[in-house]
């Protein structure tokens, strides 16, 4: 592996940490897609930086840049506040407003520098080590390393200063307000870091990996836990797995590394969303499946305890009476015998007495509606338990 | 015009998200067929865009992550993987690669006449769609638990508005570009919005919106060297949407302001009334006259709310003095005691 090499992917895996952090929260606070908005309109301020300095690596581009980001927030919550238009609909109003003005201004007036579109957009890592920071005639190594070094530097701090304050402003605003933590400073705060992030990582690795690096760790980890700390960090986990396994999959195929990386984090949320313990899909239909098969029975159950006539009770006329499939006529069927709940003598279905008992009580838990009663029943029975 | 039901059915974004989602399938269907014939790679976007859309649908229903986030996520992904496969097709020996990016930011100009044929067929279609499910496309828009209990089936008219709304996206990326597209859905809808609460008049207006905006767009940027056409026609779109928000009659910026002063100026004068008509209860003759000074302390008095109160006869001015008419004391008894009963 060459020196370029471990840079590349050293960059990668800061930026993944520095978008990790501030997309958690993000992701929580239900404002994932400003971070999309963000990424594009951050470009008239780039462009105007641009103009200014005519320098594409001055420190006055990425302020300029955050400046823009913050700009579309409080436009976004401005619209917002109208009242005429909804949240979503005011993201969507506001960042190709700004962007296409960002566009025109490429268009009309800096058509022959290689401020391009594409760049700003997609971005290329596989460049960032050439582009170096001299300081006094060393070489410290590659300049967005150390640009995205310091920012994720100022959010780590930012967020270990202030942890304590954005848990509880993201989980409950009113308490926090009643606390004496402003809302709207932590907000904006949140906001202009995200901001200086994305600005920061969009010339490594481009908006759109940046948004994906936002969402998708924190997306999944979202997933997997529910604890503020642990899910801060499976999301840093995951963006540095995507971060350098998405490396290694560009050098494969020879492809975009940003691209990549994205696929890459693409291919874990799946992994998660289907296969995560509780959350995932699978678990998800799983569960679905088991609590209708089990309020089945215990339909059929009741059906039974309602009907003593021997009539009622015949296999094949259950099937038409409550109205069921033939299999799944069958699988309730089995598992009440299973259960000892019924026992089927020459087709006709009977309660056991644990059957009937059990009836008795799911019939009281129906009518009282307590959460005494089934606590009893979770023992002797696997229904309610979920 | 599918850009209403987006709007309303509070997906706006999803256009945003769609138009990313479409890139993955643009460059696979390139990969497949090798040739760069816009049907087909427009049925690749169509495909991978209805399929980011049921997955944005899944992540929504079957997990706790909420709509924004998986808007984002589908979004980048998909965009990041289509990165993934055009930076990978750059690489293949093939001729026909080039101007696939196009699909990017779109190129108006670029379109050829059967491109036209094309959308101006789909948008027929469309219409009829629309106009043919218009009552169950409304219900299902505005209760849709409603419009289970009536029998509908919900998913299948869900499906068929997100397909089409799908359809329409990925036939406006090659006009302006992935980036701008969500603003294009959006911008006439909203817009029309703040005219109307009539769906059919929503709908109505944001096409004609839409269409203006299509047309002045594309005349400014033709007037003018390298101005690309898509940002032009957004920011001509962001104008009207602008121009809404602020001069709409109802629920514009303006006039709520308006508003918002007149009812003020209202509330002023009927205190001053009800000043007056405190003061003047302490005498016998209602008409006696007052100094006009004593009014001076009052907040909420001007001398335009006086002149207003001339000029509506319950006051009559003398020099330095006023004093209630008949028709004013009345006024102002009754001011207050509607405002005792509604205290109460």
């Amino acid at each position: 592996m060459s020196n370029a090499q471990f840079e590349i992917q050293l960059i990668a895996s800061l930026v993944a940490v520095a978008c990790a952090i501030p997309g958690t929260f993000l992701v929580l606070r239900k404002m994932a897609m400003i971070s999309d908005a963000i990424s594009h309109s951050i470009l008239p301020g780039i462009v105007v930086g641009f103009f200014i300095t005519h320098d594409l690596n001055s420190p006055l581009l990425i302020l300029l840049a955050a400046l823009t980001g913050i700009i579309t927030v409080v436009l976004v919550e401005y619209i917002q506040k109208t009242g005429l238009v909804k949240e979503d609909t005011a993201i969507g109003l506001v960042f190709p407003a700004l962007f296409s003005i960002g566009v025109i201004m490429i268009a009309k007036n800096a058509n022959d520098i290689h401020l391009d579109v594409d760049a700003v957009l997609l971005g290329e890592l596989a460049f960032a080590p050439f582009d170096r920071l001299l300081i006094g005639g060393t070489d410290v190594g590659p300049k967005s390393l150390w640009i995205v070094g310091t920012i994720l530097l100022i959010t780590i701090t930012l967020l270990i200063a202030f942890f304590k304050e954005l848990k509880v402003s993201t989980f409950d605003k009113g308490l926090a307000a009643s606390l004496g933590f402003s809302p709207a400073i932590i907000h904006y705060g949140l906001m202009s870091v995200s901001s200086v992030t994305t600005v920061g990582a969009f010339d490594a690795v481009g908006a759109i990996l940046v948004v994906a690096l936002m969402i998708a760790p924190a997306a999944a980890a979202y997933l997997l836990t529910t604890d503020l700390k642990k899910m801060l960090g499976f999301a840093i986990g995951f963006g540095i797995f995507s971060a350098i396994s998405g490396y290694w999959v560009a050098h494969l195929l020879d492809a975009s590394i940003a691209g990549s990386i994205t696929t890459v984090l693409g291919l874990v949320f799946l992994l998660v969303y289907l296969f995560a313990p509780t959350k995932g899909i699978i678990a998800v239909m799983y569960r679905e499946r088991q609590q209708r098969i089990e309020v089945s029975l215990l339909t059929f159950l009741l059906h039974l305890k309602n009907h003593d006539e021997v009539e009622e009770r015949h296999v094949n006329h259950l099937r038409e009476h409550i109205n069921w499939q033939k299999v799944r006529a069958k699988t309730v069927l089995d598992l009440a015998q299973k259960n000892n709940m019924i026992y089927i003598d020459n087709n006709i279905v009977s309660l056991t007495e644990k059957g009937d008992e059990f009836t008795s009580k799911a019939i009281d838990y129906i009518i009282t509606n307590e959460d005494g009663q089934i606590e009893d029943m979770k023992d002797d029975f696997f229904l309610f338990r979920g | 015009m599918l850009g209403s039901f987006a709007v309303l059915r509070k997906q706006s974004l999803l256009g945003d998200a769609i138009s990313h989602a479409a890139l993955p399938g643009i460059a696979i269907a390139f990969l497949i067929t090798g040739a760069k014939d816009s049907n087909t790679l427009l049925l690749g976007a169509l495909v991978s865009g209805l399929i980011g859309t049921f997955w944005i649908r899944g992540i929504i229903t079957k997990t706790h992550l909420k709509s924004d986030t998986a808007l984002g996520l589908i979004l980048s992904l998909f965009f990041g993987f289509g990165m993934l496969l055009l930076t990978f097709i750059q690489k293949l020996p093939n001729a026909n690669q080039a101007g696939l990016d196009k699909y990017l930011f779109g190129q108006a100009a670029t379109l050829v006449e059967s491109d036209v044929w094309m959308m101006a067929i789909v948008t027929g279609i469309c219409l009829i769609v629309m106009l043919t499910f218009w009552k169950e496309f409304k219900i299902l828009l505005f209760d849709a638990d409603y419009t289970k209990t009536l029998g509908f089936n919900t998913k299948t008219i869900d499906i068929l508005i997100t397909s089409f709304i799908v359809l329409a996206i990925v036939l406006g990326l090659q006009t302006v570009g992935v980036v701008l597209m969500s603003a294009m859905l959006l911008a006439p809808a909203a817009a029309a919005r703040q005219w109307t609460n009539s769906l059919a008049v929503m709908v109505f207006l944001a096409a004609i919106f839409g269409a203006f905006s299509g047309v002045f767009g594309t005349a400014i940027s033709a007037t003018q060297n390298n101005l690309s056409t898509g940002p032009v026609i957004v920011l001509v779109a962001g104008v009207f949407v602008v121009f809404s928000f602020i001069f709409s009659p109802s629920r514009g910026l303006l006039f709520k302001q308006i508003r918002f002063i007149k009812n003020r100026r209202d509330l002023q004068l009927h205190k001053t009334l009800a000043f007056m008509h405190h003061i003047a209860e302490t005498h016998e003759d209602i008409s006696h006259p007052h100094a006009i000074k004593l009014l001076n302390n009052f907040q909420g008095y001007t001398k335009s709310t006086l002149q207003k109160l001339v000029e509506k006869d319950y006051v009559k001015l003398q020099g330095n003095m006023w004093s209630l008419t008949k028709v004013g004391f009345d006024t102002a008894a009754n001011l207050y005691t509607k405002q005792s009963t509604e205290d109460e």
